[in-house]
C-alpha cells in the first residue's frame, strides 16, 4: 500500500508496481476484496492527492478532480454549477457510500447502475488521463465506458472536463424502494441553449449509458430557444416514448418475415419506466 | 426512545432518523387512575441490561470470540442446486501448507443426517447435493484465507441433475430424497362440502421467499474438551436441541457436548445453521484445537432457512349480505430441499387459512413439498403470514363484488371468543377482533399532502427522487391477522428456571435465550415483582442448565416467564414462611418492597438481607402449559395453546406511473393480553411492522433454476428508515388470557403476519390492480389505467 501525494507520484507508483490497483473511496473495490473476489498484490491509495479532490474553471468548462466525493458534489455550491451531476451524487446510495465514493471511482467501476454515468454521457464530458512521465491525454467519457479506448498500464483518471452550460439539467432515477437503492433505470436531461440542444442519456438499462440522439434532435427542434423554452405536456410525453422506444426497442422482425415477437412484461415495464422518467426529466428541465 | 407515556392522553414521540422523520406515537397504556408507569416489576419500561454495551459496540458476539491457538474453518458449498457427487478429492487441499484438517461425509462419526423434525439433512452431502450452498466439506487452517483457498481446492466431480424448482412439479418429479417429495399433506374438512354461497370470488396468490437476514451473520467457536467432548460457542436460539443433534452427529453422549450461547445478533427465525456448527465441532474434535468460523453474508443467505414461498388458490363463498358461507383453499408450501419445520408451518397455514373470521364450512388442502430451492424453515409467523395475505385479498375482492366497505365486510364476519376455528378447536382465549378493527378504522387518517406543506411530503421514490405529486394516488387497506403462540400439535412445551437469592441480589438461571425479544429483561421484571428486589441478574445460557426449548412463537414469555415466576414465588415462600410463623401470621400478609419486608399492620419490619441471615435460597420450577393434540387426517384437533390477533390499517402513496410505493402510515391495534413492558412491547410491534413492510414491498431472495441470485444486501433489499412509515399503535387491548402467565399474549409475530396483507390491500385500493403477489413488484403497482 502506497499513499502518493500527487497525481504524478501515483502514476509513478503504479508504473513501479504494475500489479497494484489504485483505490479511491473503495466502495466497490474493498467490497470485492472483503468477499475474496479480488486479492490485489498492492494498493495505491489516491486519498491524499489533494489536487484531484476539488475543481477548477477552464475556458467555459469545469475541470473536476476524479477524487471528488459524491457528498461534495451533492452540496449546493456544486449543484449551482452542474445540477444534474449534483442530483446524481445525492441519489448515489446512503451517506456512508456518498462520503467515500468518488467521481473517478464511479467511472472506473463502470457499473451499469453508476448514477454519475448517464449525466456525464449527457454532458459529453471528457476524461483527462494521467500517464507515466507527466503525460496527459483526453478522451470522451463514452469511449472509455464503451471500451472503445482503455486505460493503459500506469494510467489514472485524473480529471473530468465538463462543460458549464448555465441552463437547467435534471437527473431522475427509479429504484425498488424509497430508501437508497440501485437504479432500475435512470435518465439525465441537460439543456444546452448556446448550441440549442437537448441532450439525454439513459442509465442502468444497458451496460453503458444510452444516448437517444434522434429523440434529442427532434425535441430540440420543437423548443423556442429564444423565447420561453416551454413545451406542451404532450410533447414531453412523446419525447418520453421516443427515448424509451430507442433504448428498449421492439424485437426485430423474424428474418423469414414472420410476426415479430413482443417484449416480455418486465421489459415493457422498464420501457414505461424510462418513458415516464424521460418525460418528467424534460418537463422539470423546461419548467 | 423517549416518552414512556405515563399520563392520560400523552403520547411519546421517538427518533428523528437521517433523511426521514419516523414518528412513532403510542397511546397511553396507563392504569385507569392515571398513575405513572412503575419503575420496576411488571408494567415497567425497564431497559435491557445489555443495551448500553450493544449501542456502544463493545458487546461481544460470537464473531468476536478468540481462543489461544485457534484455527479458522471454511466450508465448501455446492455450486449447483441438484447434482450427483461422483467423487470428492481432498488430497490437494490437505497438502496445502497451514491446512490442519479436511473433513467430508466420510468423517462424520455419528449420525450422518440431522433435522428439526425428521433427520433428513446430511451433515455433508455424500452422494447427492439438493440445494445451492449445501455443505460438502470443511477445512481447518491456521489462517482464514488459507482455509478458504483450501476449501476451493477440494476437487468435486459432479453429474448435473435437472433441478426441481417449481413446487407444483414436485408431486410428479422423481423423488429428490429417499423420504419422497411430499413432506406433509393436510386435507382439512370442516362442515358441509355441498354448501354454496350466493356470491363466489376466486383468487390465486403467490408469496415470495423472505430471508430472516440477521444483522450479524452466523458465527461460532468450537473448543475441544480434555474429556474428549467439545464446547461450541454460538448464538443458538435453541441450545439444547442444537446440542442433541450435534452430539448425535459426533457420536458422543449429549453430556460431552456443551453449547454456550453468545450474544445473539438478530434472530427472527431459527438462529444459527447446524450446517455450520456441526462441521465446526467435527474440526475441533479432529484437530484438538479451537476452531472458529464466521460466515460471509453470502454463506448466511445460502445456509439458513427462509420463509416458505407459497402458492395459494382460494374460493370464498358468501351470502348477499357478505356473511361468509364457505372457504375452499389449496395451499402449497415450497419447503426447499429438506423437511426442517415445514410440517409446523403447514399446520399453521391450514388452520389459519380462513383468518379470524367465522366460517361455517371450510375445505383446505395443504401440502409442503420438497424442491431444489433454498431451504425453508422457521421464520416468525411462518404459514400464518402467507395465508393472511391471501384471505385478506379475498375479503377485499368480496367487498368489491358486494359494493361494501372492506372494513364493514370484515366486521360482519369477525370471530370472537367461543367461535370455532376450522380445525374444530374452540377459541377460548380473548379474541377482541372486532374491537381491534374498529380501533384502526376509526383512527384519524394521516393528513393529505395538500393540507400539509409540500416539503413534509416524502413522495414514493424518496426525497429528490423521481416521484411526481400529480401521479401519486393514496390508498387505504386493512389486514386482520392471527398467529398461534407456543409450539403446536402436541409439542411438549416446557421450560425450567432457577431463582437464587443472596443478600440483596437475585439471580435467574434459565436456558431461555435472549434473542432480542426481551426475555432477560422480562425475567428481571418478574423477579422484581415477586420478590421486591431491585437487583436481579440473569445468568448467561449454556446447555449445562436445564432445557427451556427454542425461542419461537413467543413461547419464552409464556413458558420460561411462567417458570421464573413460579421459582421466584417458591423462594418468596421460603423467605417469608419462617418470619410469618414467628409472628403467628400467614406469609400472604407480608410484603416485600425495595428489599424491605413489612407486615400489613406494620408490626414487622425487616430487610431481606436480615431475614436471609447469610443463607442462600434456591428454587427451581417448571412451567408446562396445557397439552395440545396433532391435527388428525381431516385437519381437526385442538392443536394450539393460544392465539393472538392484530388489526393493521395501511395508508400508502403509489406513483401509479412508475409503480413505486411508499407506505405512509401503519396503524396497529393488537390483542396483547397484558403489557408487561410498554417500551419493549412498542419496540416489538415496530420491528414486526418493519419486517412485514419488507415482505410486502422488497424482500425476496430470488432464484433462477434453483441458484440463489444476488445473496447480498444490494440484491436483497431490506427496508431502510425511509421505507418505514410512521407506526401508530392505536390500541393495545389488555384482555388477560387467563391460562397464560400474567395473562400476557405473544406480541412479536402477529404484526409480521398482518402487515403485508394490509399493505397489499392499500396498494390495491390505490391502483385498482389485483396485487396478488408479494413482494409487490413495481409493474404490479402501475395503475390499471396507465397499464393498458
Amino acid at each position: 500500500m502506497t499513499l502518493p501525494g500527487s497525481l504524478d507520484e501515483a502514476v509513478a507508483a503504479l508504473a513501479a508496481m504494475p500489479a497494484a490497483v489504485p483505490v479511491a473511496g473503495g466502495t466497490d473495490l474493498m467490497a470485492a476484496v472483503n468477499s475474496g473476489l479480488l486479492r490485489p498484490a498492492g494498493l495505491v491509495g489516491l486519498g491524499r492527492i489533494s489536487e484531484i479532490r476539488g475543481w477548477q474553471y477552464q475556458d467555459g468548462h469545469a475541470l473536476l478532480g476524479a477524487g471528488l466525493t459524491h457528498a461534495r458534489m451533492g452540496r449546493p455550491d456544486f449543484a449551482a454549477l452542474i445540477p444534474a451531476l449534483a442530483a446524481a451524487a445525492r441519489a448515489a446510495g446512503p451517506p456512508q457510500i456518498r462520503n467515500a465514493g468518488t467521481l473517478g471511482g464511479n467511472i472506473a467501476s463502470a457499473a451499469p447502475t453508476g448514477d454519475a454515468l448517464p449525466v456525464l454521457a449527457a454532458l459529453e464530458a471528457s476524461l483527462v488521463i494521467a500517464g507515466p512521465g507527466g503525460g496527459r491525454r483526453e478522451i470522451p467519457v463514452g469511449h472509455l465506458l464503451a471500451g472503445y479506448e482503455m486505460l493503459g498500464p500506469g494510467e489514472l483518471i485524473g480529471y473530468v472536463r465538463v462543460p458549464l452550460l448555465h441552463a437547467p439539467q435534471t437527473f431522475l432515477k427509479a429504484t425498488g424502494r424509497t430508501g437508497p437503492g440501485r437504479a432500475t433505470a435512470s435518465v439525465a436531461v441537460v439543456l444546452d441553449p448556446a448550441r440549442r440542444g437537448v441532450r439525454c442519456a439513459v442509465g442502468a438499462v444497458a451496460p453503458m449509458p444510452l444516448r437517444p440522439l434522434d429523440a434529442e434532435r427532434w425535441v430540440a427542434s420543437l423548443i423556442d430557444w429564444d423565447g420561453e423554452r416551454t413545451l406542451a405536456p404532450e410533447a414531453c410525453a412523446a419525447f418520453g416514448e421516443y427515448v424509451a422506444a430507442a433504448c428498449i426497442p421492439d424485437p426485430a422482425p423474424a428474418p423469414d418475415g414472420g410476426e415479430p415477437g413482443t417484449l416480455p412484461p418486465a421489459a415493457l415495464h422498464l420501457r414505461r419506466t424510462v418513458a415516464t422518467l424521460a418525460r418528467r426529466a424534460l418537463g422539470r428541465a423546461l419548467a | 426512545m423517549t416518552g414512556s407515556g405515563g399520563m392520560g392522553g400523552m403520547t411519546g414521540t421517538a427518533g428523528m432518523t437521517d433523511g426521514g422523520a419516523t414518528a412513532i406515537t403510542v397511546p397511553t397504556l396507563a392504569s385507569p387512575g392515571g398513575h405513572a408507569e412503575p419503575t420496576q416489576g411488571i408494567g415497567a419500561s425497564l431497559p435491557p441490561a445489555d443495551a448500553e454495551a450493544k449501542t456502544q459496540g463493545i458487546y461481544p458476539y460470537a464473531a468476536d470470540l478468540w481462543a489461544e491457538g485457534l484455527l479458522w474453518a471454511a466450508l465448501l458449498r455446492s455450486p449447483h442446486p441438484h447434482a450427483r457427487i461422483l467423487s470428492i478429492d481432498t488430497s490437494e487441499a490437505a497438502r496445502m501448507p497451514g491446512v490442519r484438517a479436511v473433513v467430508t461425509h466420510a468423517d462424520v462419526p455419528g449420525d450422518a443426517a440431522h433435522g428439526r423434525k425428521v433427520a433428513d439433512r446430511p451433515v455433508f452431502a455424500s452422494d447427492i447435493v439438493r440445494h445451492h450452498g449445501e455443505p460438502i466439506a470443511a477445512v481447518a487452517a491456521d489462517h482464514p484465507d488459507t482455509a478458504r483457498l483450501a476449501a476451493a481446492a477440494i476437487a468435486v466431480e459432479y453429474e448435473m441433475l435437472e433441478p426441481v424448482t417449481d413446487p407444483e412439479q414436485a408431486f410428479s418429479a422423481e423423488p429428490l430424497h429417499p423420504d419422497g417429495n411430499l413432506i406433509r399433506h393436510i386435507p382439512l374438512r370442516f362442515g358441509d362440502p355441498e354448501a354454496v354461497g350466493e356470491v363466489i370470488v376466486e383468487g390465486l396468490y403467490r408469496i415470495g421467499r423472505q430471508d430472516p437476514a440477521p444483522i450479524g451473520a452466523e458465527a461460532g467457536l468450537a473448543v475441544p474438551r480434555p474429556d474428549g467432548g467439545v464446547e461450541i460457542y454460538t448464538a443458538s436460539t435453541d441450545p439444547h436441541a442444537d446440542r442433541d443433534l450435534a452430539a448425535a452427529c459426533f457420536g458422543l453422549a449429549p453430556e460431552r457436548v456443551k453449547i454456550v450461547v453468545t450474544g445473539v445478533p438478530g434472530a427472527t427465525g431459527d438462529r444459527e445453521d447446524p450446517g455450520m456448527q456441526l462441521p465446526l465441532g467435527l474440526l475441533a474434535l479432529r484437530t484438538g484445537h479451537p476452531v472458529k468460523l464466521v460466515a460471509t453474508r453470502e454463506e448466511s443467505f445460502l445456509g439458513h432457512p427462509h420463509r416458505h414461498p407459497t402458492l395459494l388458490r382460494y374460493r370464498h363463498h358468501a351470502d348477499a349480505d357478505g356473511k361468509l358461507v364457505k372457504v375452499e383453499a389449496q395451499i402449497l408450501l415450497d419447503a426447499g430441499a429438506y423437511a426442517d419445520s415445514s410440517s409446523d408451518a403447514l399446520a399453521a397455514a391450514v388452520a389459519f387459512a380462513c383468518g379470524p373470521y367465522v366460517v361455517p364450512h371450510a375445505f383446505v388442502e395443504g401440502w409442503a413439498v420438497r424442491t431444489n430451492n433454498p431451504p425453508s424453515g422457521h421464520v416468525r409467523g411462518e404459514g400464518a403470514m402467507q395465508v393472511c395475505a391471501a384471505y385478506e385479498g379475498q375479503m377485499d375482492k368480496l367487498a368489491a363484488r358486494l359494493g361494501l366497505d372492506p372494513a364493514e365486510l370484515r366486521l360482519r364476519n369477525v370471530m370472537a371468543t367461543g367461535d370455532l376455528l376450522p380445525t374444530g378447536q374452540t377459541v377460548t382465549c380473548p379474541a377482541p377482533v372486532a374491537e381491534l378493527l374498529r380501533a384502526v378504522r376509526d383512527y384519524p387518517l394521516p393528513a393529505l399532502p395538500s393540507d400539509d406543506s409540500e416539503e413534509e411530503w416524502v413522495l414514493p421514490g424518496g426525497p429528490d427522487g423521481a416521484g411526481e405529486a400529480g401521479a401519486v394516488r393514496r390508498g387505504v387497506g386493512y389486514g386482520l391477522g392471527m398467529v398461534h403462540m407456543l409450539g403446536a400439535e402436541g409439542a411438549d412445551e416446557v421450560s425450567t428456571a432457577t431463582v437464587k437469592v443472596t443478600g440483596p441480589t437475585a439471580t435467574v438461571i434459565c436456558a431461555a435465550v435472549e434473542t432480542g425479544q426481551g426475555f432477560s429483561t422480562l425475567a428481571r421484571q418478574i423477579v422484581q415483582e415477586v420478590l421486591g428486589l431491585d437487583q436481579v441478574y440473569v445468568a448467561p445460557v449454556d446447555t449445562d442448565q436445564p432445557p427451556s426449548g427454542p425461542g419461537a412463537h413467543s413461547r419464552h414469555t409464556w413458558v420460561s416467564g411462567g417458570a421464573v415466576e413460579r421459582a421466584a414465588r417458591m423462594v418468596r415462600t421460603q423467605l417469608l414462611q419462617p418470619l410469618a410463623a414467628q409472628f403467628g401470621m400467614s406469609a400472604e400478609l407480608l410484603t416485600i418492597t425495595d428489599g424491605k419486608i413489612t407486615s400489613y399492620d406494620g408490626v414487622l419490619s425487616t430487610t431481606v438481607a436480615e431475614a436471609l441471615d447469610g443463607k442462600e435460597l434456591w428454587a427451581t420450577a417448571q412451567c408446562r402449559p396445557h397439552p395440545t393434540e396433532p391435527l388428525d387426517e381431516s385437519g381437526q384437533g385442538d392443536a394450539f395453546v393460544g392465539i393472538a390477533f392484530c388489526a393493521v390499517r395501511a395508508v400508502v402513496d403509489v406513483d401509479v406511473e412508475l409503480g413505486s410505493v411508499r407506505v405512509v402510515e401503519m396503524a396497529v391495534a393488537q390483542d396483547v393480553g397484558r403489557v408487561l413492558n410498554p417500551a419493549q412491547a412498542r419496540a416489538r410491534i415496530e420491528a414486526g411492522i418493519t419486517q412485514g413492510v419488507g415482505a410486502a414491498l422488497t424482500e425476496n431472495l430470488r432464484t433462477a433454476g434453483g441458484m440463489v441470485r444476488r445473496p447480498d444486501f444490494t440484491g436483497y433489499a431490506l427496508p431502510t428508515s425511509l421505507d418505514i412509515p410512521d407506526v401508530h399503535i392505536v390500541k393495545l387491548v389488555e384482555e388477560r388470557d387467563v391460562v397464560a402467565p400474567f395473562g400476557a399474549k405473544a406480541i412479536s409475530a402477529v404484526p409480521v403476519v398482518t402487515s403485508p396483507a394490509a399493505v397489499a390491500a392499500a396498494v390495491r385500493a390505490a391502483t385498482g390492480r389485483p396485487v396478488n403477489r408479494l413482494p409487490i413488484r413495481p409493474q404490479a403497482a402501475v395503475a390499471a389505467s396507465v397499464n393498458s
